[in-house]
């Protein structure tokens, strides 16, 4: 996994509460392969990217111009919600985005970020409402994400503190692979499963 | 003396492998469900030269991209070349790695959320993952189950444990007895509609209350699937005789002396008097009604007696402007009556409302009435299938003019193809209405199977208690 330290990225600022998973990849994509040649960035809010036709909606934040390299999206509350879909991640990773700003995030999406090495930075709503007020007064213009510092720079400079769990950072830091954290544990896992199951010998 | 736990608690603190001080918790896990979609998974291990570590603990099945027609034909007469080779990758990746794979011509397959009980994989005081958000359904049998993405999956095939942080807590008290027409969808909607589909993130919800206690072991399994709708880590519900009785004799539940002892561990499990929550949330089950989705959220909710919203009147801005984009997509206009909504078509089914007990509630209603939009019904597993043909259901719902197919997830998620066309309106007994779920530019109104039925029999929103009457 790639550590994740500091970013300083354009960001798009994405007006709306509650987007699902479903919306940020619809259903018909996640049967797709995914590999370094064919990622998932096609298919990034597919439906509202792109018309019926297939022809890009001039409308949709990351079509325009400004925004086409973001980095970073300011969303609204509640940032993938719904479906367990991975693809979601993979989605938003291929295109370009390391890390989203919201005031929450659907738990399951939010686990999913993290073990893709994606940043998920959880600030007040008044807060990720006041960023992408500042983005469309100038679009284009970059956040500056430290994660060492825990800190979203603006684009007055001003810095907005945000928390994450210990655990969660160090390993964006490094980039740790969680099956090999387990493994380390091998022993002490067998004696649980030894005794656990002594007293439940049909779930063995 | 220990202190007072409440059963989210009995479970997790028996499934901590250790502990660290920085709050992770490594948790074991009793059973992991695999379907079609976690190919992404079986390929990351592979890639990484690791084999499944406990077999004998994950099951397969394929649900989300079977056909549900023309199954008899098998796998080779699977038309869309992706979903064949899924539903074909699955079963070789359960060989290679010794797991359990009922596939799609196995007499047990059927939706996971629905066999996992049914078979008695699914039992009290267990901790449950599958790479899919409704795996919180399993919680009805007093069991913590959640879904996980790809990665997560990828590291429970490998370790059979889980880093996780302890989540919260939240009780949600259903009082009362519910109205006759009134069913455990028709509560979960309600809950959803008062605390959001944000409203349980972060938490455990454990569902509670005479309303709960009262409903069959099928409307809990319907009330804890949903529980994710309201952002919930997952949903639980305290055992008791019900379970019990439910689980007696089915193929993976403990036999003997071991049933015995099963039974003594379970009855310990239910909240202790005095255990806190982290957070309480009440609703009077008695004043409930028939409820229906309005917009493209599951929050989006009201009883089937109200009428679309004006979004101008909604506190909350986030919610206001849900709302406009919700009425817009839907093409509903505020202070429309509920009941004069056009319906296009039906489907009944999914891992929310496809057991025997929904069956048999679409057929009271359709029983000598005849649909007048097209329908289908999907049963939740093929043993319910060959259940409900024994009791004649099929032929209530084949001589109302709605079709009979095989389980599958079907029309819920639209991975096999069965979606619901532009534009078109339609009544499902699933747990998402968002923008394209049923297929791109389709119009979803969760409700209950019984006012799914009564949609298929009168082409709008139809309040099934005045069909109640009329018998």
């Amino acid at each position: 996994m790639k550590p994740f330290t500091t970013l300083t990225a354009v960001a798009a600022p994405f007006e709306m509460a509650n987007v699902d998973t479903d919306r940020i990849i619809p259903v018909r994509f996640l049967r797709k392969l995914r590999s370094e040649k064919a990622g998932y960035d096609p298919y990034l809010f597919h439906d509202m990217r792109f018309d019926g036709a297939g022809r890009e909606n001039p409308d949709f934040v990351l079509n325009q111009a400004p925004y086409r390299k973001a980095g970073i999206l300011v969303a609204g509350a509640n940032f993938g919600c719904g479906s367990s879909r991975e693809g979601a991640v993979y989605a938003l990773l291929d295109w370009g985005i390391r890390a989203v700003i919201a005031p929450s995030f659907g738990d399951i999406h939010y686990a999913n970020e993290l073990q893709n090495g994606m940043l998920p930075v959880t600030l007040p709503e008044e807060i990720c409402r006041g960023l992408r007020d500042q983005l469309r007064a100038k679009p284009g213009a970059t956040l500056a994400i430290d994660l060492p510092a825990q800190t979203v720079t603006d684009t007055l400079g001003d810095s907005h503190p945000f928390m994450i769990d210990p655990v969660y950072k160090e390993r964006l830091l490094k980039g740790l692979d969680d099956i090999g954290l387990v493994l380390e544990q091998l022993p002490a896992i067998e004696n649980y499963e030894d005794s656990y199951h002594a007293q439940r010998p049909w779930l063995a | 003396m220990t202190a007072p736990r409440t059963l989210f608690a009995k479970i997790w603190d028996a499934h901590v492998i250790m502990q660290k001080p920085d709050g992770d918790a490594l948790i074991h896990i009793d059973r992991n469900f695999v379907h079609e979609g976690s190919f992404h998974a079986f390929g990351a291990l592979a890639k990484e030269g690791r084999k499944v570590r406990k077999p004998r603990q994950n099951f397969a099945v394929a649900d989300h991209y079977v056909p549900t027609v023309n199954r008899d034909q098998g796998l080779a007469a699977v038309e869309d070349d992706d979903a064949r080779h899924m539903i074909g990758l699955l079963e070789e990746n359960c060989r290679t790695n010794g797991i359990v794979h009922y596939g799609m011509a196995d007499a047990r397959q059927g939706i996971v959320h629905v066999i996992g009980p049914e078979l008695g994989i699914t039992q009290p005081g267990l901790t449950i993952t599958c790479g899919d958000s409704h795996t919180s359904t399993h919680g009805a049998l007093g069991a913590y189950a959640f879904g996980t993405g790809a990665s997560q999956l990828k590291q429970i095939l490998a370790t059979q444990c889980l880093w996780l942080k302890r989540p919260k807590t939240l009780h949600v008290t259903v009082s009362g007895k519910l109205a006759p027409g009134v069913t455990g969808k028709d509560v979960v909607l309600a809950i959803i509609a008062k605390i959001g589909t944000a409203g349980a993130t972060g938490h455990v919800i454990e569902f509670a209350g005479a309303a709960i206690r009262g409903l069959t072991i099928e409307g809990r399994l319907t009330v804890c699937n949903m529980a994710i709708e309201a952002g919930g880590r997952a949903g639980m519900i305290a055992p008791d005789d019900k379970v019990y009785e439910y689980l007696h004799g089915r193929e993976f539940a403990p036999k003997g002396v071991d049933w015995d002892a099963a039974l003594k561990q379970w009855r310990a499990l239910p909240t202790d008097d005095g255990a806190s929550f982290d957070r309480e949330v009440t609703l009077d089950g008695a004043a409930l009604e028939p409820m229906l989705t309005w917009g493209t959220s599951p929050e989006e909710a009201l009883p089937v007696t109200g009428r679309v919203p004006d979004p101008a009147t909604l506190g909350d801005a986030n919610k206001r402007d849900h709302a406009k984009l919700a009425l817009a997509y839907m093409d509903l206009k505020p202070g429309t009556p509920l009941t004069d909504i056009r319906i296009d078509r039906a489907f009944i089914g999914s891992c929310t409302n496809g057991r025997i007990e929904d069956l048999r509630a679409a057929a009271a209603v359709l029983k000598g009435r005849k649909a007048v939009i097209p329908a289908w019904i999907s049963p939740g597993s093929t043993p319910l299938k060959a259940q409900a043909e024994a009791e004649g259901l099929d032929r209530i719902f084949i001589e109302a003019g709605v079709e009979w197919r095989a389980s599958g997830c079907s029309s819920c998620a639209a991975m096999n193809g069965d979606k619901v066309p532009p534009g078109m309106r339609s009544a499902s007994t699933s747990n998402r209405n968002f923008e394209g779920r049923q297929g791109k530019g389709a119009r979803t109104h969760l409700m209950s199977p019984a006012m799914a039925a009564a949609a298929i029999v009168t082409g709008r929103v139809t309040d099934v208690r005045t069909l109640m009457q009329e018998r």
